[in-house]
């Protein structure tokens, strides 16, 4: 799971005067993975250590000069550059302490941006899409700089790349809603057009992002409407003919992220690796309708991986050097490390269910999304198709949501039902999530409004899961909704250890209260007696069957009160007793906790609270029992290694047999 | 068929030497290999990788590197000469004192016109090869150090040494030392021993391959001298190098007893350029890899665990063939036994010396799989030690028992055994003409020694208790100038066959003193041939498995063999890896004829109709679990038991018991010393 960790200011913002300007133009990475250069939109570029997170030195323009383009760092001669009033380019050291004195070249036309990556020579880009490499221009600033873009035509974005030793820059720029890539290969240099696909009319993408992978080039672009797009350009096949006319330049929906009510203005993606994409402004699936959260998600499983609050308004403005983000908020520029390791199924997952049963095999790989999420990249060119069905779909549910959101409760009841009795549901797949996440939302604003039996069916068609809509089982448990959270737990193959955790809780504690008779009967017990009541066992028992990782549990288990903590380990220790003793164990019913299982579940919450349930009087008996029980497993396992020595001996025993140098034998032909 | 008495023998302390070097000719496709005995075996591998020839080794012979020249094969060796081989006498043809010490390394340059010797002194000595010698020509800029390695760039023009510490490049015209290319030594405790370039390799492109004492195969760019790459491949040495003949593929031998394959591809798809990138690793001894040949299609390798392993590649070869099988050599393709029917004694053949033994006795009787008590045991009754530094290359015992003769590449020897109260004699006068014998062979009522000679003609000596008289010699017509590799006479005296690695195969009249026939040539190389005593029906044995019956009255095959060939032979029988060594006749029954190969033995019931391709061909557990009377339907002419493993001689004794020698690979493996140390987990 990728995670992001607990971040750190690293300075104080000026707003601009409109509000909508965060006041910083540009990031750039500096000599290595911990200094930064920021530039804020007027005058003044700064270097910060970003560890100390403090300023080293900072250089600024005379009043009435404007910085229009973030300052770069050129690590082969370790000079920065930056662009004045569009025309003027500046270079300095570090020990140069005012600009004024430092290098300046003015030129013919206006600059957009100078790029320059580590290691890489220093590229400029003029706003009518001319690219030079810096070191030609300076030898002749005044050199005529020709017109690439055509009228009207206006650069958005930009950057530049290397990939296999060419460099790239690579803009975007939007003509009367059109939206166009160029991808300018340097040395030699080529120009290749594309034309983006339209979204619906009137978006144009708020913000995009590029990396190199495998010989491809991969642009990451996020509309207003939540969707991102991914397109992948060969860098093999470029430089054909030249630009004559823009290729279209294929997409294929990465993610549809929810954009809550109206579109989404200032937001921005930015790729983190192959399968991980933070999002800054787009509203948390589970929060409401506030956009102020930076998110992480797998594009993979399209799963949210981790978010976060931000406090203040968000600029739409992220940048990302070396496993941090970086990220203006309110009137802070706030650094916020993450972590996305490789993510596979099994981590995603956390750890797999044991002991399954062939139905439940059936039944997990018949959960639609899954498959098809993973399979996914190979089915990349009925991708369009795809998603061209989901929107009609969409248009043809509009009043169905509409309904959803207002209606009172037995009429979401019938159009649900309406809905999911048609043959196509695994094509409504996306649909039912939304469903899901709208009757969600709403129970949780309307404490009036509950649909257990909808959500139930919903939870049935396997169509969801729990990244669709997170807040189901806390909503389920806040309504003490115990089947639903049962059979949430039952289908939903990626609920968070934390949730798991809070069911367990809210579970322990019903059986506290309806349980206390039986505990009263079974004081000193003949035989185990189940501690809890059957309906408790029965969720308990789905607890202990979801999947989880030992390390994302454990904190959370600690959150139990002692005294849960003893009744669940009598309870496991019920369990494994009667496991002990049952040569079959599923005559407990069909889904019961394997041995294995069982013992986990006892290790990991000793862990988590062996200190306290050792001065707890009344755990006492309890561990005393399960120290045994620990001794009964060692013994068990030296007796097998015994085993095994004379089932070694077995072995030799037929070598044994062996003549020695000489005998005579009999043995007959047939 | 019938119950049998088995002398099961495990006492013959057979144990090959080490594989020290090979060479592969990819022309003839023969492999030429030298074992740490100085003897040189000759391996078909166009015909079921037969070992053809053999030339026994020397004492204190170590050769250390051989080198084909055309057809001419060379070694060299520590003992610092050169020999060229004489491959159709089976003896060393000359040898050349090259005068600079111990000889590690021999190459030839692509023309065939020089040969390079790598010396202890520190020089690189060319030799001109002329038709019927080699004459020295030059030294090369002497250098401080041995020169273990040596290899020529294909163009002539460049020489490649290994040394200590370092790769020298020489120029081949001038004799001088153009770069110098040190070889980074081992870390830790390794740090102060000199490193070993043990092999080179020059490829056409000017790169240089080197494996070395370190552990290491680095690549060098052999134009500059410089550097391009290193791949550790083992915590040991790295001891051989071979390339394929296209250069594209790379094999490494190590210590650990892994060959560690590098192919010149891209590393990563559609990336254009290619370097040389690790591949595969196999694993196929537990000693040092000491010598490697890179076929077309297979890895062979060899070294101190003494076996012969022919890995197929199997992107070369069709998958699920016998072609893709793995084979492994480990016992030698000729009878090291005699056995003396008559006597029921057994002789054993060692490099240097020859055991007579005397098998066991035992009255008791038993069921089927029973051991019967032994009531006399085996007994020891001669070791006789070779004279001279020669080691043995052929050996034969009378069937009497009172007869032995061995030969060595230079001498044939007789002696009369006497066993009532136990005494060796030396026959002193031998004839003259009686002074090689590639194969030697009794006649069965022991008055007359065969001993197979030049260009595959046979002497025939008359025995008798005062003297050994040259009789006269038998001669092919086909003026073939191979060597006989077997040779056999009839039960009554009247036939010898003989057959040679031209696959011919004469049978001559023995009372008439002259040649009876020629078998038809058969393209595979004949493994074991025998005479019928009652019928005359010659049988022979090829490296294919193929079976022929061939009358020497009628001078045609039988008919029986012909409906062999025209039925087939059942594909699990030619699908086998190991020749037939040997073939004998029960005396109980003419139907029967008894051979093995080194994994079984075989009884063939002339009698009885042959299998089919879709019966089971090893269906000895099924007529053993059938009734007494169905048996009869199933059975089929092949009687296949594989009671017995790692068999180097079957053979039937008067008594009509079986005597199957046995060497089992563990007891040859247990006398190895230990390998190298690898640390596994938890030791």
């Amino acid at each position: 799971m990728a995670a992001l960790y607990e971040g750190y200011t690293l300075c104080g913002l000026v707003p601009g005067q409109t509000l909508t300007n965060s006041g910083i133009q540009g990031i750039e990475a500096e000599r290595d993975s911990d200094h930064v250069v920021v530039t804020d939109s007027t005058r003044s570029v700064t270097l910060y250590k970003v560890s100390d997170q403090k300023p080293l030195s900072s250089w600024t323009v005379k009043q009435g000069q404007t910085l229009t383009c973030p300052a770069v760092y050129n690590s082969q001669t370790e000079e920065y550059v930056v662009v004045s009033d569009n025309k003027v380019i500046r270079i300095w050291k570090d020990e140069d302490i005012l600009l004024d004195k430092a290098f300046k070249a003015t030129v013919s036309s206006d600059v957009w941006r100078v790029h320059c990556l580590p290691g890489g020579e220093p590229v400029v880009l003029f706003q009518r899409g001319a690219v030079r490499l810096l070191d030609s221009l300076l030898s002749a600033p005044q050199q005529p700089i020709e017109e690439v873009l055509a009228q009207e035509e206006a650069i958005r974005w930009s950057t530049n790349i290397v990939a296999d030793s060419q460099q790239f820059v690579i803009f975007t720029t939007e003509q009367k809603g059109d939206s166009f890539l160029y991808l300018h290969r340097l040395n030699p240099n080529t120009l290749q057009r594309y034309r983006l696909e339209r979204e619906e009319p009137g978006l144009s993408p708020l913000s995009f992002s590029a990396s190199y992978r495998d010989k491809h080039i991969c642009l990451l672009y996020l509309y207003p409407n939540g969707h991102v797009y991914q397109s992948v350009v060969s860098v093999r096949g470029l430089g054909g003919d030249e630009g004559a006319q823009a290729l279209p330049l294929p997409r294929s929906l990465l993610l549809g992220l929810p954009v809550g009510e109206g579109l989404l203005e200032a937001a921005s993606a930015q790729l983190l690796d192959e399968a991980h994409v933070a999002v800054v402004g787009v509203p948390h699936p589970s929060a409401g309708a506030g956009k102020d959260f930076l998110c992480i998600w797998n594009t993979n499983f399209q799963t949210l991986q981790a978010g976060k609050e931000m406090a203040g308004k968000i600029y739409g403005q992220l940048w990302t050097f070396s496993n941090k983000l970086f990220i203006p908020h309110g009137k802070t520029l706030s650094v916020i490390p993450y972590e996305c390791p490789k993510s596979s199924l099994a981590s995603a997952l956390g750890k797999l269910k044991q002991a399954k049963t062939e139905g439940e095999l059936k039944q997990m790989s018949c959960v639609p999304s899954w498959n098809n999420i993973l399979h996914g990249d190979k089915a990349q060119p009925s991708r369009p198709a795809e998603t061209r069905k989901t929107v009609s779909n969409f248009i043809k549910t509009k009043y169905l949501n509409f309904s959803v959101q207002t209606a009172p409760v037995e009429e979401v009841q019938r159009e649900v039902e309406g809905l999911l009795s048609r043959a196509d549901i695994q094509d409504l797949q996306p649909l039912v999530g939304q469903l899901a996440s709208m009757l969600v939302s709403r129970s949780l604003a309307d404490p009036a409004f509950y649909t257990p039996s909808t959500l139930a069916q919903l939870v049935h068609t396997q169509s969801l899961c729990h990244s669709v809509c997170p807040d189901l089982v806390l909503l389920a448990l806040e309504r003490r909704d115990f089947f639903l959270c049962q059979l949430c737990l039952q289908f939903f193959p990626d609920i968070p250890e934390a949730v798991t955790c809070a069911c367990l809780k809210a579970f322990i504690r019903v059986v506290i209260k309806t349980g206390e008779e039986d505990k009263e009967k079974s004081s000193t017990p003949p035989e185990p007696i189940c501690p809890v009541g059957l309906h408790k066992a029965v969720l308990l028992n789905e607890v202990l069957l979801t999947a989880y990782s030992d390390t994302f549990l454990l904190p959370h288990l600690k959150d139990l009160s002692s005294q849960h903590v003893v009744l669940f380990l009598q309870y496991l220790q019920f369990l494994y007793l009667k496991y002990s003793q049952d040569a079959s164990p599923q005559m407990h019913g069909l889904r019961s906790p394997s041995l294995t299982q069982i013992m986990d579940w006892v290790c990991m919450v000793l862990d988590a609270h062996f200190t306290v349930l050792v001065m707890t009087p009344e755990a006492k008996g309890l561990l005393v029992n399960l120290h045994s029980f620990v001794k009964s497993q060692v013994r068990l396992v030296s007796e097998l290694g015994k085993i095994e020595g004379s089932l070694q001996e077995l072995n030799k025993m037929k070598v044994k047999k062996d003549v020695g140098q000489y005998s005579i034998e009999i043995i007959e032909l047939f | 068929m019938g119950e049998f008495k088995v002398h099961r023998v495990r006492f013959f302390d057979y144990m090959p030497s080490a594989i020290r070097a090979m060479a592969f000719n990819s022309h003839t496709e023969r492999l030429a290999l030298v074992r740490a005995d100085g003897a040189l075996e000759i391996f078909n591998f166009a015909d079921h990788y037969f070992q053809e020839k053999v030339i026994p080794g020397q004492d204190g012979r170590a050769v250390e590197a051989l080198c084909w020249v055309g057809q001419r094969l060379f070694s060299a060796g520590l003992n610092g000469e050169i020999t060229e081989y004489d491959l159709e006498n089976l003896r060393p043809r000359y040898t050349v004192e090259a005068y600079g010490g111990p000889i590690w390394t021999i190459g030839s340059n692509k023309q065939g016109t020089l040969l390079m010797v790598g010396c202890e002194d520190g020089t690189v000595k060319m030799f001109e090869i002329l038709k019927e010698r080699i004459q020295f020509q030059r030294n090369l800029e002497r250098q401080k150090g041995r020169i273990v390695s040596l290899s020529w760039h294909p163009s002539g023009t460049l020489i490649a040494a290994g040394m200590m510490d370092m790769i020298r490049i020489f120029n081949a015209e001038t004799g001088h030392a153009t770069h110098r290319m040190l070889v980074e030594r081992g870390v830790g405790a390794s740090k102060s021993r000199e490193v070993v370039v043990w092999s080179v390799a020059f490829l056409s492109d000017y790169t240089i391959i080197s494996g070395d004492s370190a552990g290491k195969v680095q690549i060098w760019d052999g134009l500059t001298g410089t550097l391009v790459r290193t791949h550790l491949v083992t915590k040991w040495d790295v001891l051989c190098l071979s390339v394929s003949q296209d250069e594209s593929s790379l094999i490494a031998g190590t210590s650990e007893g892994t060959v560690v394959q590098f192919q010149f591809i891209s590393s990563t798809v559609d990336q254009q350029e290619e370097e040389w990138v690790r591949t595969r690793t196999f694993k196929n001894h537990s000693h040092d890899v000491r010598a490697l040949a890179h076929t077309e299609t297979a890895v062979v390798s060899g070294g101190m665990d003494t076996q012969l392993v022919v890995r197929p590649l199997l992107d070369k070869v069709e998958k699920n063939t016998q072609e893709s099988a793995m084979r492994k050599i480990a016992l030698p393709h000729r009878s090291l036994v005699c056995c003396a029917k008559k006597a029921g004694l057994l002789l054993f053949q060692f490099p240097d010396h020859l055991e007579v033994w005397r098998v066991g006795e035992s009255d008791g009787h038993g069921k089927p799989g029973d051991s019967l008590p032994v009531k006399r045991k085996p007994e020891k009754l001669i070791q006789l030690k070779g004279k001279g530094g020669d080691h043995i290359y052929s050996s034969a015992l009378s069937p009497c028992g009172e007869w032995l003769a061995y030969s060595t590449v230079s001498s044939v020897r007789l002696y009369r055994l006497q066993y009532n109260n136990i005494s060796i004699t030396k026959v002193s006068k031998l004839p003259k003409d009686l002074c090689l014998g590639h194969q030697l062979c009794f006649s069965s009522d022991s008055t007359k020694l065969f001993a197979s000679s030049r260009h595959s003609s046979v002497i025939v000596v008359a025995l008798n208790q005062l003297e050994c008289k040259y009789l006269h010699t038998l001669k092919p017509k086909s003026g073939s100038r191979q060597p006989v590799h077997l040779l056999c006479t009839s039960e009554d005296g009247k036939w010898l066959a003989t057959a040679n690695t031209d696959c011919e195969i004469h049978v001559y009249d023995l009372h008439k003193r002259k040649l009876h026939c020629t078998v038809p040539i058969y393209s595979s190389c004949p493994t074991a041939i025998a005479i019928h005593p009652t019928t005359s029906h010659l049988v022979v044995v090829h490296a294919d498995q193929q079976i022929f019956e061939y009358s020497l009255v009628q001078k045609e095959y039988t008919e029986w063999s012909r409906k062999l060939q025209k039925q087939g032979l059942h594909s699990l029988w030619l699908e086998r890896d190991t020749p037939v060594t040997h073939v004998t006749f029960s005396l109980k029954n003419p139907a029967h004829i008894i051979l093995h190969d080194m994994f079984m033995f075989c009884i063939i019931d002339q009698s009885l109709p042959l299998p089919e391709s879709k019966t089971l061909l090893y269906n000895q557990m099924t007529l053993r679990s059938l009734p007494e009377q169905e048996r009869i339907r199933h059975s089929h002419a092949f009687k296949i038991c594989k009671n017995f493993k790692h068999v180097m001689c079957v053979s039937l004794l008067e008594d009509h018991s079986l005597v199957v020698v046995e060497r089992p690979l563990l007891d040859m493996m247990s006398q190895l010393p230990a390998p190298v140390r690898q640390k596994k987990f938890a030791t």
